[in-house]
Order: C-alpha cells, then structure tokens, then sequence
C-alpha cells in the first residue's frame, strides 16, 4: 500500500510530535514469524507456569486453524503478513518501579508523550506500557492498602497466579476469534488489576503505551476484576509513531463486574496509518453492576473493534460510548455488542464516527435479548459525520429480540460536514480551517465531556492535526 | 444621520449567478454609517440571494464591486469580509451541535477584533449582552441553533451583531417567523446598533418591522433590481397596494 502518501496526510507537525523513535535497543526479540518455537520461547522467557504454557500453545494451533474473519474489511485483513511480523520483544530487562530506574531513552519517549505531567498528576496511578513490556509501574501505596492490585499481567501471573488462573480467558476463551487466538498465543504486557469488595478508587488507573518497533505485534492483556459494591476507572491512551511497514495491534481485554460493581474503561487510542489494530474487548456485568466502555479510535490502516458487555447479572447496565474518526485511506470498522441475559438489563449504545477524504468508518453492532430476558432497554444511536466527496460511512445493527417485554431504540444519522455550516461559522469571522475544526470538535463534544481533562486536551489536539488541510 | 458621509458599504453594478441562471441583474447601494436601509420585494425577488452572494457565499458567483468604507472586498472570502467589519443575520441560522453559544462567540468576537477577550470580561460582556436581548443566562451554555425555536435562532443571531460590532450588517428577514414580544426586542437590538453607527440593510417582504425600526431608505426589490427608492413612507405604500403596480414591462420576466 501508499504508506508514504498517507504519512504525508497527517501534516509534518504530526511526524515532528509523534513520529519519533528512539533506535531500537532490545535486550531481546524473537525472529520474525509465529510457530511453536517462538510461543515456547516466550513461556520459558517469562518463566510460566505450565498451564500457562499449554495455553499459548493449543491457542497457536487454534489459531493456525482459524480462517480469517470473513466479514469486516476482508480485503485490507488479508494483506496482513503474519510471516513478518515480530511477536515479542523485550525493552528492558526489567521493570522500573520508579521513575528514575527507567532508562533514559524510554523517558525521552515518554517526555514527548507529556508523561511526566502525568507523573505529577497521578504520581504512582500511572502504568506505561513501553514496547511488550511494562517497563514503568508504580502503585499508589493507598492503593495497596486498599487491597487493590494493579500490575502489568506478567507480574500479575508471577503474583497471583491462583487469581488470574481462576479468571484468565474466562470471558474471551482463545477460541472466541483468530485475533484473541493469537493474542492467547503470544500475549505480553497489559493491566492486571483487582478491585478488593465495597472498594472505591477515587484516581483513574492509567497505562500510556506505544509501539516503537518497526513490524512488531503488539499483543497486549489486560484483565480487570471489580469484586461486589468496588468501583474502577481505567484508562489507556496511546500515540504511535510513523513507520512504512504494516505493524499489528491485538490486545485483549477482560473486565469483570461482580454484583453492584463499577467499571469505567476509557481508551483513547491514535496509531499510525499503518497499523493494524484488531482488539477483542469483552466485559461480563453482574446483578446491579454498571460497565462503561469509552473508546476513542484515530489513525490505524484497519480497527476492527467492538466493546461487548454480557448483562448476566438482573438490572445490570452497560454503556458504550465511542468515536472513530478515519482519515484518507483508513478503515474503522468500529461498534458495540450488547447481550441482555438477565431480566431488567438495560444498555445504551453510541456510536460517533468522521470520515475524512478516502476514509471509510464502519458501524457494526448487535444487540442481543435472550429469552426470559424480560424488561430490558436497549437504545442504540449512530451518528457520521462525512468530510469530502470521497468520504464513506456503513451502519450495520444487528438486533437478535428473542424476547417480547423489551424496549428496543435505534437512531441512526448521517450528515455531512457541509457549505451551509461552513459558510455560517466563516460569516462570523472564522478561516476556513477554524470552522472545519469546531463542526467536528462538536461532533465528538459528547463523547470529550466524558474524558478527564488531560485527556480532552490531548484528543482535541489530535483531531487538530487530522483536521489540518482537510479542504475538500 | 447624514446622508452625505462616506459610504460604510457601497456596491456597484452588481449582477449575482446561481449556476447558469442570473438571479441579480445590477444593483447599486451606498449605506452610511448608522443609516438603515430596507430593501423589500415579493418572495422568490432575488434579495435573499444578494444578501447572502454580498457577504460570499461560495455557491453564488458574483459580478460588480463590494467595498467596506471604501476598500474593494469583492473577492475576500466571508471570513476576511468578517474580520473587516461585515455582518450576514442568517435567514435560516444554521445548527453546529456540541459547539456551545459561549465558545462559538468566543472564537468569532477573538476572530473579528483580532485579539483575544480575557474569559471574565468576555462573559461579563455577553451576560449584559444577553439582558439587553431578554435571553436567558443558560442560553450561553445551549448548543449553537440546535434545537432552537425560529424565534430563539433570530435573537442569537441579533446577539452577535451585538457581540460582533461590524460596521456594517445586513439582516436577511430577520423579522420572519417572530410573535410580536420578540419582533420588538429583535427591533430594539437592530436600533441600538443603528445608534451605535452601524450600517444595516434589511432585508424584508414585510413592513410589519418597519412598525419599530424607521429606516432612512425604503428601496423595493424586484426581480433582481431596486425598481425604486424612497424614504419610509415607501414602505407604507406597499402595505397598502402591494408589488403589483410597480411592475413594469421591462422588469418583468427577466433580462
């Protein structure tokens, strides 16, 4: 593909802000391609324990036995090269647990990301995923005394191995789709994090990472358990730099509400326009539980992304609340799965995309009532928002009813960012530019207001530099 | 007002396409400062079109000159046009939902004076702003025209002609789709910018709010041409008789 034609779109500024990689120092990478060598490698590397390793490998035959998805961006999916890709890669030998124990050029790196400011903000909430390790975690010693646990899943499984065998896979087992396959397979990094009973975490938990390696995988695994009456808000932001050669992102993502439990998991994901990011985020909401999923996709050649929360639990709530925003010669394939299985449920259901110049934005959602399922709301809305002549939305809501005692609504709207609006903004004194950028900064208003400040910034900003001669 | 000061806002010869179809057919106008002008025509005249065409809209190509106290603006885009002192009241004010009405005018009053308002005075400023116009303080926090009532759309849009201070505005039937408690504020905001030496044109198919702003010259618009100019007892007339006994047979049907 024209990767340096698409570079070029996002603006110098961005390849000056973001663009920057450090020279690859590895302590260890595994040679490119995926066989049993490189998953037994990995194992032995991290010291696993046995199941652990047995898993790796029945999901790399479970994979090697997957074909690949066939719906979604079939034609972008199959130009993925699983032959080039690099699975693991180690960044340092060992993680800093404070910040003056990380290695200078990781700071660098993580200077230019506004990581210190986070730093000072949330001094010891903040995990920073570099590469497939962490390499910067520290926990807020009130956390500890809350009984909380936030490591990166490798130190989660060295710690707590009986805990996270107990729940591991439990809600996307490696069987579910190809990408959480391979993700079981070579899984490396990612949060680790327990939520003791009644306990509330007032800080939001956050892990900054990026991909630095040219053709790595990056193939992180968080599991997140809220026990009965807790509260959790996680985020992760990333920012990937520039590169010509397709890089792959397959994380998974578990979270698990018990009964009356909160989690809010917020992403604010920006990769390169070369990336692939493939994700399974899945989340299981007992009795009274609420799951809030905040997800906020740019950049990237190929997402394909859709949060679920299985409402397993009566009167469960589950929320999902997204943007995509594709720019020339991207494709986000984005949305939401919700599945009542429990009487009273309710689940809402909003889906914000842009598209921009050849860009194409993709809505694909299922709601799902099962039988006896009585009493549930669903309510589902779709706005895009077009940007050109050349720009392209699809919606596709699946909606399985199996049940007759349920409120379902479905909203879908399309509008395009027009003369009319434009004219309006610049008659009161706007460039051309300026006006582009507070029709699309209003567009995702909702979805910004959700965000901690910080990260509002940062967001706005981003879209700033996407938005930066997007005449036409 | 005096007459014979320099013009704020003056066009010549001006001739307005909408694709291939001439829409104006060559008008002339010369607005003072603090003068009010009316122009009035049937529905479907062509005024709305020069209104809009004057300030630049992109899907109208204009012929002629446009000059702002004497400088050629004809081919600035709308927002230079804006920086230098022009003002457009939307007939139809367009919604931009997630943009509240405090931040659009924030951006657009930094954008028109060419220098940033600090927060405080600025919300000091709109706050009265808004008093002036009977508009409820949460009225800054709603999105920009989303949801609007017609009458709702027609104040903000006389509160930005506040905010923005032009030197000059025209005011596309501004007075449509108003109940009569908001016709006079409306009417009011319109005087205290006349006094405030801005030139306007109002642009009307009714007299119903010449009822509370007396303009300075009535002209009547007819397809695509002022057929005659007058002062306010102009505009009584054509309460009174309606267009029809102004049309003539070289005006009728188009060049």
């Amino acid at each position: 593909m024209a990767s340096p034609r698409k570079v070029a779109d996002i603006g110098t500024d961005y390849a000056q802000r973001y663009g920057f990689h450090d020279p690859e120092e590895y302590f260890l990478r595994s040679p490119k391609g995926l066989s049993h060598e490189v998953v037994e490698a990995i194992s032995r590397l991290k010291k696993e324990p046995e199941w652990m390793r047995e898993f790796r490998h029945k999901a790399l035959d479970i994979f090697l036995a997957k074909p690949m998805p066939t719906w979604g961006d079939t034609q972008m999916l199959s130009e993925i090269n699983f032959d080039e890709i690099t699975y693991f890669v180690r960044a340092t030998e060992k993680q800093g647990e404070t910040w003056d124990e990380v290695p200078e050029n990781i700071k660098r790196t993580f200077d230019r990301l506004g990581i210190p400011e986070a730093e000072r903000k949330f001094l010891s909430g903040v995990s920073a995923q570099y590469e497939s390790e962490v390499v910067y975690h520290s926990v807020k010693e009130e956390l500890t005394k809350q009984g909380v646990i936030f490591l990166d899943m490798d130190s989660g499984l060295r710690e707590h191995e009986a805990f996270v065998r107990e729940y591991f896979a439990t809600v996307i087992p490696a069987a579910d789709n190809k990408f959480s396959a391979l993700n079981s397979a070579v899984w490396s990094g990612g949060s680790f994090i327990y939520v003791p009973k009644n306990i509330e975490v007032t800080i939001p938990l956050q892990a900054y990472f990026r991909i630095n390696a040219e053709r790595m995988g990056q193939f992180e695994r968080t599991l997140i358990i809220a026990d009965e009456g807790s509260k959790v808000h996680y985020i992760e932001g990333c920012t990937a730099p520039v590169y010509s050669s397709n890089s792959l992102h397959s994380a998974v993502v578990e979270l698990i509400a018990k009964r009356g439990a909160r989690i809010r998991y917020t992403t604010i994901q920006n990769w390169s326009n070369n990336i692939y990011n493939l994700v399974t985020k899945r989340a299981v909401a007992w009795e009274d539980a609420v799951v809030e999923w905040v997800d906020g996709n740019l950049g990237s050649k190929l997402t394909m992304k859709y949060p679920a929360i299985f409402l397993k639990g009566e009167r469960a709530h589950g929320e999902v609340l997204s943007i995509a925003f594709a720019g020339p010669g991207q494709h986000q394939d984005a949305g939401a799965k919700a599945v009542h299985l429990a009487p009273n449920t309710t689940s809402k259901i909003t889906s914000k995309s842009i598209s921009k110049g050849t860009g194409r934005a993709t809505y694909r959602g299922l709601v799902k009532v099962r039988k006896g399922a009585t009493g549930c709301k669903t309510s589902v809305q779709c706005d895009a928002l077009l940007i050109g002549e050349a720009a392209r939305t699809d919606t596709y809501p699946t909606m399985e009813i199996a049940e007759d005692q349920v409120r379902v609504e479905h909203e879908a709207r399309i509008s395009k960012l027009g003369d009319e609006q434009l004219f309006y903004l610049r008659s009161r004194g706007l460039t051309d530019d300026q006006a582009r950028l507070m029709i699309v900064n209003g567009f995702i208003e909702p979805f910004v207001k959700e965000l901690p400040m910080e990260y509002a910034v940062e967001l706005n900003r981003l879209i700033e530099l996407e938005m930066e001669g997007s005449v036409g | 007002m005096s007459h014979s000061a320099k013009p704020v806002f003056s066009c010549t010869d001006v001739h307005v396409w909408i694709a291939e179809k001439e829409v104006v057919k060559g008008v002339d106008l010369a607005v003072s400062a603090g003068e009010i002008h009316a122009i009035m025509g049937p529905n479907g005249s062509g005024k709305s079109t020069l209104a809009n065409a004057l300030m630049g809209h992109p899907a109208y190509t204009l012929e002629g000159t446009v000059e702002l106290s004497g400088e050629d603006v004809t081919s600035l885009s709308p927002d230079e046009k804006a920086r230098r002192g022009m003002f457009l009241a939307f007939q139809y004010p367009v919604a931009v939902p997630g943009v509240t009405v405090a931040s659009f005018l924030r951006a657009a009053v930094a954008a028109v004076r060419g220098t940033e308002v600090p927060v405080r005075e600025f919300r000091k400023e709109l706050l009265a702003r808004m008093e002036d116009l009977e508009m409820d303080p949460a009225f800054a926090g709603r999105y920009l025209n989303d949801g609007f009532s017609g009458g709702e759309k027609k104040r903000l849009e006389i509160l930005q002609l506040l905010m923005l201070k032009p030197r000059f505005a025209l005011l596309d039937e501004t007075d449509s789709g108003l109940d009569i408690d908001a016709l006079k504020v409306v009417a009011e905001g319109i005087n205290a910018a006349a006094s405030q030496d801005v030139g306007m044109v109002l642009v009307t198919h009714y007299q119903r709010l010449l009822n509370y702003v007396r303009p300075h010259v009535v002209h009547v618009f007819m397809d695509g041409r002022i057929v005659r100019t007058g002062g306010p007892e102009l505009a009584l007339e054509l309460e009174e008789r309606g267009y029809d006994w102004l049309e003539t047979p070289a005006t009728a049907g188009g060049a």
